[in-house]
Formats: C-alpha cells, sequence, structure tokens
C-alpha cells in the first residue's frame, strides 16, 4: 500500500466520522430505537470485508482461514438481514398511526 | 486503459453510490416521516455493496478454482445461512423482546469484523505496519462489541448475568486489560515489521484477542440492566467502528465510510441517551453504580394496596386519566388490553393521554413501538416534558410496570442514585395507581418512595390481567 493510498483512507476516515456527528441531533426520541437498530444494520456493511477476506483466504491452502471467513459472512448476514426487517418492523407500527389520522 | 483499471473504476463509483445511500439512509432515519424510506435506502445501498464486492480481483479469479475453493459458492452459501437466520429471527421475535434481539445482532456484527480480521491475518501475504495495527485495532473493538454485546443480551433476556456483579477494582482490571490488548497490537505491528518474529507476532494477536474478549465481558457485566439501552447503543457504535477499521486494513473505502459514520453516530446516540437519564457517559463506565446505593433506606411505610373493582369505582368517576407505561407493560404483554382500556374510558368521558418516559422500558422508544403496536394514536403519546405541567390537574395516574421513571427521589432526595434524572410527576396527580407483580425495586435496585405516598395505591397482579379485569368491570 502506497503511502498516498493510506492517508487518504484516513482522509476518509476522519471526514466520516464527523460526517456522522453531523447526521444525528435532534432525533424524537421515539425514533431512538429503530436508529440504533438501523445503524446497527448499517454496521453489517463487514460482510463487505468478509467476502473478500474469504475470496483471499480461498487463494491459500488451509482450511481454518476459510470457515473463519465463512462464519463472518454467516454472522454478518444475521446482522444486516435481520437488522434491516427489525427496523422496518418496528417503523411499520409507526406507520398505521399515519394511516389512522388520515 | 486495462481491464483492471475499468473495473477499479466501477467498484469504486458503486461503493460511492451506496456511502451516498447510507448517508442519505441515516439522515431519513432521524425523521417521523421518513424514517421508513431512510431504512429501505441504506438496505439498497448494502445490497449495492455487496454485489460490488462480488466483481472485486479477488473474488472474480477464484471462479477457475474448484467447487471446493469457488468463493461465489462460498458466499452464497453462507449468505443464505445467515439470511435464513436473520429473517427468521426478526419475524419471529415479540416487540418486547427487540432490544435484546438488536444486541444480539450487534454482537455478531462484532464477532463478523473480528473474524474478518482474523481471517485476514492468516493469509494476508502484504500486510503492511499501517493494516497491521489496523487489522489489531479490529480484533480489539470486534471482540469487545462481541463479549459486550452477548452480556447485554443475556442481561435483558434475563437468561445470563442476571445479577449486576461487582468486581472489585474494576476500573483498574479493565484499563489493565486494554492496555495488555494494545501491547499485543504493538507486538504484531512490530513483528510486520520485522522487529521481531513471526511467532511472538502470532502471540501478540492471541494476547490481544483474548484481553479484549475478556474486557467486553466485564466491562458491561458489571453494569446495572437498567443501564443496558446506552450501553447496546455505545456497542453498535463500537461494531461500527470495528468494521471501519477493518476497512482501513483491507483498504476497503466503503467499510472505512459506513463503519465511521455508525461509529460516530451511534457515539451521539449514546449521549443523547446519557442526558435522558442525566448520566454521564464517564459515570456509567467508570462509576460504581451498583455498591453505594442502600444507604438510603430511612423509616419504611407499607403500601396501600387495593382490589380491582375498588380501582374500577374511581376510574369511573375519573374525568383525565395519564397511563405511564413502562417495561412491565411489555412483559406483560399489556399494551393491546391497555388500548382497550383506553377506549373504555374515552367512551365513558374521561380524556385520556400516555406519558412516555424517553428511556422507559429498555430501549429509548421502546414503549412508543408497543403503543403503536396496540394502534394508540400518535396525539396521544405525549414526552415527559408535554405531561408533567398537567399532571396536577390529572385525575388518575395508571403506573402500569414502570419504576424508576416515577420515582420521586430524583426530584428531592440528593443521595439517591437516580438524583437529576429527569422523572414524569406521577406523584402529582390526585390518585396514583401501580400496576406491580409484587413489592421488588425497579431495574436500577432502588427503592420508590412514591409506592407508599398517601394517594398512591398499588394493585398487585399480572399487569395484563389486572387491565383486562378493568375493562371488564366497564363492561358490566
Amino acid at each position: 500500500m502506497a503511502i498516498g493510498e493510506i492517508l487518504l483512507l484516513v482522509f476518509v476516515f476522519v471526514i466520516a466520522g464527523f460526517l456522522g456527528v453531523e447526521l444525528i441531533s435532534k432525533v424524537p426520541s421515539q425514533l431512538h430505537t429503530p436508529l440504533m437498530s438501523g445503524t446497527n444494520a448499517i454496521s453489517g456493511i463487514t460482510i463487505v470485508g468478509a467476502i473478500s477476506a474469504t475470496a483471499v483466504a480461498l487463494h491459500t491452502d488451509g482450511m481454518l482461514s476459510n470457515i473463519c471467513g465463512f462464519a463472518a459472512i454467516v454472522l454478518a448476514t444475521i446482522n444486516v438481514i435481520g437488522g434491516y426487517m427489525v427496523t422496518d418492523r418496528m417503523l411499520g407500527m409507526f406507520k398505521k398511526k399515519g394511516d389512522d389520522k388520515k | 486503459m486495462t481491464f483492471d483499471n475499468i473495473r477499479t473504476i466501477c467498484t469504486t463509483i458503486l461503493y460511492m453510490i451506496s456511502s451516498v445511500l447510507f448517508i442519505r439512509g441515516i439522515k431519513l432515519l432521524g425523521k417521523a416521516d421518513t424514517a421508513r424510506k431512510g431504512n429501505l435506502l441504506s438496505s439498497v445501498g448494502m445490497l449495492i455493496a455487496v454485489v460490488t464486492v462480488l466483481f472485486e480481483k479477488e473474488v472474480t479469479s477464484t471462479i477457475s478454482f474448484g467447487p471446493a475453493q469457488n468463493a461465489y459458492i462460498w458466499t452464497i452459501a453462507a449468505i443464505a445461512l445467515g439470511g435464513i437466520i436473520g429473517a427468521v429471527w426478526s419475524k419471529k421475535v415479540e416487540m418486547t423482546g427487540m432490544p435484546q434481539l438488536v444486541a444480539l445482532f450487534n454482537g455478531f456484527g462484532g464477532l463478523s469484523s473480528l473474524l474478518v480480521a482474523l481471517t485476514q491475518y492468516m493469509t494476508d501475504k502484504n500486510i503492511n505496519i499501517f493494516s497491521s495495527i489496523a487489522l489489531g485495532l479490529t480484533i480489539a473493538i470486534g471482540a469487545i462489541a462481541f463479549t459486550g454485546s452477548i452480556v447485554a443480551w443475556g442481561k435483558l433476556s434475563g437468561k445470563m448475568f442476571k445479577k449486576n456483579v461487582t468486581i472489585p477494582a474494576k476500573n483498574a482490571i479493565n484499563g489493565l486489560l486494554a492496555f495488555v490488548g494494545l501491547v499485543g497490537v504493538v507486538i504484531y505491528a512490530l513483528s510486520i515489521a520485522g522487529v521481531v518474529g513471526a511467532d511472538i507476532g502470532k502471540i501478540g494477536v492471541i494476547i490481544v484477542t483474548c484481553a479484549y474478549l475478556v474486557l467486553g465481558l466485564t466491562m458491561v457485566v458489571a453494569i446495572g440492566g437498567g443501564d443496558m439501552p446506552v450501553i447496546i447503543s455505545l456497542l453498535n457504535a463500537f461494531s461500527g467502528l470495528a468494521a471501519a477499521f477493518a476497512g482501513l486494513s483491507i483498504s476497503n473505502s466503503v467499510l472505512v465510510v459506513s463503519g465511521c459514520l455508525v461509529g460516530t453516530s451511534g457515539l451521539i446516540l449514546t449521549l443523547i441517551m446519557c442526558k435522558a437519564m442525566n448520566r454521564t457517559l464517564y459515570n456509567l463506565l467508570f462509576g460504581s453504580f451498583g455498591s453505594t446505593k442502600k444507604g438510603t433506606a430511612g423509616e419504611q411505610k407499607e403500601p396501600k394496596s387495593m382490589s380491582v373493582e375498588d380501582a374500577y369505582l374511581i376510574l369511573e368517576a375519573a374525568s383525565s386519566v395519564v397511563f405511564i407505561p413502562g417495561y412491565g407493560m411489555a412483559v406483560a404483554q399489556a399494551q393491546h388490553a391497555v388500548k382497550e382500556l383506553c377506549d373504555k374510558l374515552e367512551a365513558n368521558g374521561a380524556e385520556v393521554s400516555f406519558a412516555i418516559h424517553p428511556v422507559a422500558g429498555r430501549m429509548p422508544g421502546h414503549m412508543n413501538v408497543l403503543l403503536a403496536e396496540a394502534n394508540v394514536p400518535y396525539e396521544q403519546l405525549k414526552t415527559a416534558d408535554e405531561m408533567n405541567p398537567q399532571m396536577s390537574n390529572t385525575d388518575v395516574a395508571i403506573v402500569i410496570g414502570a419504576n424508576d421513571v416515577v420515582n420521586p427521589s430524583a426530584i428531592n432526595d440528593e443521595s439517591s442514585p437516580l438524583y437529576g434524572m429527569p422523572i414524569i410527576n406521577a406523584f402529582e396527580a390526585r390518585t396514583v395507581f401501580v400496576l406491580k407483580r409484587g413489592k421488588g425495586t425497579g431495574f436500577s435496585g432502588v427503592e420508590n418512595p412514591l409506592f407508599t405516598n398517601d394517594n398512591t395505591v398499588m394493585i398487585y397482579g399480572d399487569a395484563k390481567q389486572t387491565v383486562t379485569q378493568l375493562v371488564s368491570e366497564f363492561e358490566d
């Protein structure tokens, strides 16, 4: 990895961090749980890393790394699919109220 | 332009699109009208990111391998397995059990990042000093997020770690574990730099893994169940950060962006929650909440109790009623019965509202979700700030399975651990009904003087049964 690439990654890291701070302000309290659960699903982005790492592992000998990678994909998928579906279920309940109002 | 260059351009653009979708998604999730759309947008972003990685060079180059080494077969099998498990769990879970499910999912995310780092450690031949440090930190943060979330899950579901364990010299032990783990990271980085041998580097990786797995346990196990919402939010931030460090280590920009977004937005959400409970994060993590609270015993009055029939007579005469739900309502699954009682009271001419404390239940907004499930209209759900000024004009306040959020010690007892926490001033209502299973204290373990007030009556029993009985009294 060239020094330029490393610095660029660090740059992106810091900017994304500050962006996260700016995104969350004045969230109504009833949305705290869905927000937590929704961002939790996003942290399942590690699935991308898991797929990539598993592919690298498959280039080499040794079963342990393959299994580790496989488990990482399974766990991240549970996090992603489960997280999005639970969040949607929660938010779907809020939706009903809006329909009642009309 | 070579094929590889074109591929890099395309994947970078697709990762960028998916990052933008995550940013928009989080933004929209913070507003009531657009939250569902926000969640959908971010899931589309996730789909794009997953499809894109399948076109990365290291993945496509396995296509010529046999089935046992073909990354597509491994990936599709793993996604199918994980997808089924995740979908079934999220469909089957009762809304009351949701906080612990989120904790469990979060633990899986943390463990996944940990495994990504270990896989990379075992196979990647191109690790430099920078990526080795990032890899070590991924292990550390992923490990904390994993064991911490599992403990939180156990506490919330009542399956494990129910008792608040007091660890002597907790901060010293945790500090030592954190330090030893970081030394492990340094040892590993030194082995990559060639200062020490690969075998010693391996020991470094083992040290950091073990130290931080234990640290997640010792950190969370000592924290009271009432503070779990904040802890889950903090651990959520950690698992995001773990993904971001994994991204730094394998130099993948979409991981860095979305992981870091979750990390800091989760931290802000944690601070917002702390503020609602009048706690500081520092206090929560390093204070010893569990140990010093028994001092305020004082004189013990016996609470008064009342039968459902007598309670009905008071309710029938009431012209304004406020429900104050807490976790007990969730446990008893009483929300539908409460909605029925609410309808009966309204038919009887009473004005009914719900006062929702920001941290009632096990997660902020937990009560809102449950009452929404029972079709309670949005306008009836009031925050503590909206409700407290009207409380003294309220005939009956019905506390259903809430405890700490209506504890007047928070206002008038400086020695109470709850002192300073904003509460719902239920004690100002003319009559207070407390529906409760037994005489125990709340999740924080603090005595509640509200229960022995002169205008308070306890109605012991399962909250759902009590409410259902009240409903049938109205029908007779």
